[in-house]
């Protein structure tokens, strides 16, 4: 990649599309709940573009777009209009989105984040408001299928588009910019930035130009990146993939690319020959909307601390480095988790290394949110406090970690460390290890059958009858012992 | 006298005194339909067993003297364009053929709530594009005074449907002069209402910034009761106006002793029928004498709405139309191959042939590299219009003119030439795109072919423009003119 850093510079802009948590439609009162509810059961004459129907603007996702506007430094016009969106597509009940095009709530924004401890800015073009539309569900692949079935209960829930300048240089900086901004919109309670479920969704528009080049390369928008690692491989083999087209003397057209996650390459979608003519005109149904400085100012000072903040407080109040500040506030529940550990009695640092190291590990292994595990503050701080009080060792500590983790409740496992010590004498061991040995013959025929798995749950079960105390070393030493 | 001749104040009296009863008001009706239906074709679906449902629960209310209303069992057409729950609504074209909405306009839950009796969907221009009921998907509407000529459009079939007694009342969208030129050729009663006044939630969109429901009766009072029943804010669309409705019979008899009336010099445009001309003078004339100061005002930009309403409504028309592919409702083409030949084929069946005009005229004018030119610049004359109403308004409280520059003309006279045809709503489309409101009243016949005044007001005036047309048609007695179909059934 450093051979094409030097003889290109990348150019990469991100429109980032992020549903509205609202609890009804952009322009109706049906329910914004598409991920569970039977297929067209949130549905009515509106969204479904029955003719007459008309539509009638949702105040509360006007507010939450204009919350994330500020949050992104953005102004605020006090005009703004909807427009419509002309194309067809069978998930488009009317033929046309109502979207915004001229005179959108915002513009002229920008983001602040960190790419490996240095701070980078990118600016934001504008955010606007618009409609999600229906989803297609076919019938085999989409260039067999016989038939395809179109669910209209995504149609019209509220969608932000978040529109940056081609300001980002790297696919490093692109899925930064990415977490910061989920994280932001988290922060704000405006959208739980799941990628999987497409409510937080990313196209990217890549380009190289030769270094030290003012105009920009033929841009290639790429579309379907479902998570932070698809966006920093699909910039990456399209940085890779264009150099080499430059390189050889070839011509990049302007096109669209799907990224194809399986196979970790772009495929081309459609060509700008192709491309649709919008039509974009004012939407008649809506008259245009007078954006209150009263309003503004009102959602202004109802903001929350933001990423940034909340990462320089934890900073300055906390003594923690900017590397670890940052990735504990990158999640509001993670901020949120270890600041009520601190505010129990852990040392901020001690604190800081439970959550990111051994905790932040077995929740990516199992791809959960710190949210929903079992594990809580007042739990953390307990183990840690339990180190610091020399009762039990910080390896001892890590293991009981990982079974209080397991637990549905990890309160006894705890219970059991608390004011007592290790039970390292041979006799009592030896007398645990044979209960353990007793009580899970399936688990010790794994581990001869050579599951070294099942030595872990032998030993979590030795634990358990020791409530905590047994050295789980010397526990481990004596059940390979017996067993083999 | 056949009840059906009866306007609705009459009939609601007799309601009321109980010598009438819904039931027998309605079957009256239903009667004249069968009589006539086939020599008007003004309907294109006749509710029968609903309107005798409605009929007599109506009756129910009247017996109890239970919340009667001014309309309560009285019967009332409706114009395709309107959604009616469960019954079939096609705005008068083949693509939306065997649509039944499970909803209804605000407009007909109005009327449902005042207890009116539903006689069925009247013919209609398809999407109401045109000015003589000729492009109806269906087929076209007769004129009740003359069975050859056209009856106007869009709102044909109201218009023929009051005019022959088969309905009491109807309501008809104007969104270039579709209620007020089928009005005056039929010799009845039109309003269009200031665009906002009336929701037009449930209405089958033409041209959204410019589509209106509003009144078609035989008398003014009349369309002052329909309009009172239907108008005020409807949260369910966004473009009705929250202003309070004023109550319309209480001014309308105070007369134009006083008032300030304008005659635009362009509105006499080159073409005009003398008869008509003439007949307009004549009724301007007759309410000087009712005491009204009449002075010659200037429209400036009258010659440029027309060409401006020909962008504007085909642009919108291009966007609220392109819903009708033929998947989730309506009609759908058989044997297509692939996803987008089943939307063409639907298309080019369902559709038209005006309809498709106006598509690829509303298409070009929004099309990249386009827009700036033609809508952009029709939206520019928009605003000169509307400015040019102001300035009128200043000096004088209404404005007077033909409604039609011509009488009824024969059927086909004019189908094959667009632009023609299009110069019959040259008089109307200013209170369009102007956001005004306009009326149009019987002046008088050319050999036997009603001539409609138009009276203009300001918007959200309307009931300056029943007060200056009630004056007129008390002073005229033109109320009385029945046409030939009405007259000889009785």
């Amino acid at each position: 990649m450093s051979a094409v850093a030097t003889r290109y510079e990348v150019v990469v802009g991100l429109e980032v599309h992020a549903q509205v948590l609202t609890q009804s439609k952009m322009f109706c009162s049906c329910s914004t709940d598409y991920l569970t509810a039977p297929p067209n059961s949130h549905t009515c004459p509106v969204c479904l573009g029955l003719p007459g129907a008309l539509p009638v603007i949702n105040r509360r996702a006007v507010e939450g777009t204009i919350r994330t506007a500020l949050a992104l430094n953005c102004e605020i016009p006090e005009f703004s209009k909807f427009d419509r969106k002309n194309y067809f597509y069978p998930d488009l009940p009317k033929g046309y989105q109502i979207s915004q095009y001229d005179l959108p709530f915002s513009r002229n924004g920008h983001l602040e984040f960190d790419v490996k401890g240095e701070a980078r800015r990118c600016g934001i073009t504008r955010v606007h408001l618009e409609e999600d539309t229906g989803k297609l569900l076919h019938a085999g692949a989409i260039d067999q299928a016989q038939s395809s079935l179109v669910d209209f209960n995504r149609a019209g829930v509220p969608l932000m588009e978040i529109v940056s300048e081609p300001d980002l240089r790297s696919a490093d900086e692109a899925r930064q910019y990415v977490v910061e901004l989920r994280a932001i919109l988290q922060y704000l309670g405006i959208n739980n930035g799941d990628m999987e479920s497409g409510q937080l969704r990313c196209d990217a528009n890549v380009s190289l130009r030769p270094a030290g080049r003012a105009e920009l390369g033929t841009k290639v928008e790429i579309k379907n990146m479902n998570s932070f690692r698809a966006i920093h491989r699909a910039i990456e083999y399209e940085i890779g993939r264009q150099s080499e087209v430059l390189d050889s003397g070839g011509r990049l057209v302007q096109e669209t690319r799907g990224w194809n996650d399986a196979r970790g390459l772009t495929v081309s979608q459609r060509t700008k020959e192709f491309a649709e003519d919008y039509r974009y005109f004012p939407e008649p149904d809506l008259p245009p909307l007078e954006v209150s400085r009263k309003w503004v100012a009102e959602i202004r000072a109802s903001l929350p601390e933001l990423p940034a903040a909340r990462r320089l407080r934890f900073v300055t109040a906390y003594g923690l480095t900017p590397y670890d500040a940052s990735l504990l506030t990158s999640s509001k529940p993670m901020a949120g988790f270890f600041e009520e550990t601190v505010r129990l009695g852990a040392p901020a640092k001690a604190a800081a290394n439970w959550i990111l190291g051994d905790f932040s590990r077995l929740l990516n292994a199992d791809r959960k949110e710190i949210e929903q595990s079992s594990v809580k503050p007042a739990h953390v701080q307990e183990l840690i406090q339990l180190i610091d009080s020399g009762v039990i060792s910080g390896k001892m500590a890590k293991e009981t970690f990982e079974i209080m983790y397991r637990e549905h409740d990890p309160g006894p496992a705890l219970t059991a460390l608390k004011g007592s010590s290790q039970i390292s004498g041979d006799a009592e061991l030896e007398a645990i290890a044979d209960q353990v040995i007793a009580e899970n013959a399936q688990s010790v025929a794994d581990f001869k059958a050579g599951k070294e798995r099942a030595l872990k749950f032998l030993i979590g079960q030795g634990m358990k009858i020791s409530k905590g105390r047994a050295n789980p070393q010397r526990l481990e030493a004596s059940l390979r012992a017996k067993i083999t | 006298m056949s009840l059906f001749q009866k306007t609705i104040r009459e009939l609601h009296q007799m309601l009321v005194d109980r010598e009438i009863s819904s039931l027998e008001l309605t079957e009256s009706v239903l009667d004249q339909i069968a009589a006539v239906g086939e020599k008007t074709k003004a309907y294109l679906v006749v509710t029968r067993e609903l309107a005798l449902r409605q009929a007599k629960a109506a009756d129910e209310r009247l017996r109890a003297r239970r919340d009667v209303r001014p309309l309560t069992g009285i019967p009332i057409a409706l114009k395709d364009v309107l959604c009616v729950r469960d019954v079939v609504s096609t705005a008068g074209s083949k693509i939306l053929k065997g649509f039944s909405p499970p909803y209804s306009a605000t407009v007909v839950e109005r009327l449902e709530a005042e207890g009116a009796v539903f006689l069925g969907k009247t013919n209609c221009d398809e999407f109401a594009m045109g000015s003589s009921n000729e492009n109806s998907g269906y087929w076209p509407v007769h004129n009740p005074w003359a069975l050859d000529r056209v009856p106007g459009g869009s709102s044909g079939g109201s218009a023929a449907a009051v005019a022959s007694g088969e309905a009491i009342g109807a309501l008809g969208s104007d969104t270039g002069g579709s209620i007020r030129q089928p009005a005056a050729l039929t010799g009845i009663v039109g309003f269009k209402p200031t665009y906002g006044r009336v929701s037009r939630y449930g209405l089958i969109a033409f041209a959204s910034s410019l589509d209106q429901i509003g009144p078609m009766t035989k008398d003014v009072a009349d369309s002052a009761i329909l309009l009172q029943a239907v108008a005020g804010h409807d949260p369910r669309d966004s473009t009705s106006s929250p202003r309070p409705v004023p109550d319309y019979l209480s001014t309308l008899r105070n007369g134009v002793k006083g008032m300030r009336l304008g005659v635009p010099k362009e509105y006499f445009v080159a073409g005009m029928e003398p008869a008509v001309e003439q007949a307009v003078r004549d009724a301007i004339r007759l309410l000087e004498q009712q005491g009204a100061s009449i002075e010659e005002v200037s429209l400036p930009h009258s010659d440029v709405a027309l060409p401006a309403y020909y962008i504007i409504a085909p642009a919108e028309a291009s966007s609220n139309l392109a819903r009708y592919d033929g998947v989730r409702y309506g009609y759908q083409a058989e044997g297509a191959k692939n996803l987008i030949e089943q939307y063409m084929l639907t298309r080019q069946q369902g559709f038209g042939p005006e309809v498709k005009r106006r598509i690829v005229l509303g298409t070009y004018a929004l099309s990249s590299g386009y827009y700036d030119a033609y809508y952009l610049q029709a939206q520019k004359v928009r605003t000169l219009i509307i400015d040019d109403f102001k300035r009128a308004f200043e000096r004088v409280d209404a404005l007077l003119g033909a409604t039609s520059p011509t009488v009824a003309f024969t059927l086909g006279a004019k189908t094959q030439d667009p632009v023609a045809m299009y110069l019959n709503d040259i008089i109307t489309i200013p209170a369009n795109l102007g956001n005004v409101c306009g009326i149009s009243v019987p002046c008088g016949l050319a050999d036997g072919l009603p001539i409609g005044l138009q009276v203009i007001a300001p918007g959200f005036r309307e009931e300056i423009a029943l007060q200056v047309a009630y004056a007129f048609e008390a002073a005229a007695d033109f109320r009385k003119l029945q046409s030939p179909l009405m007259r000889a059934a009785a």
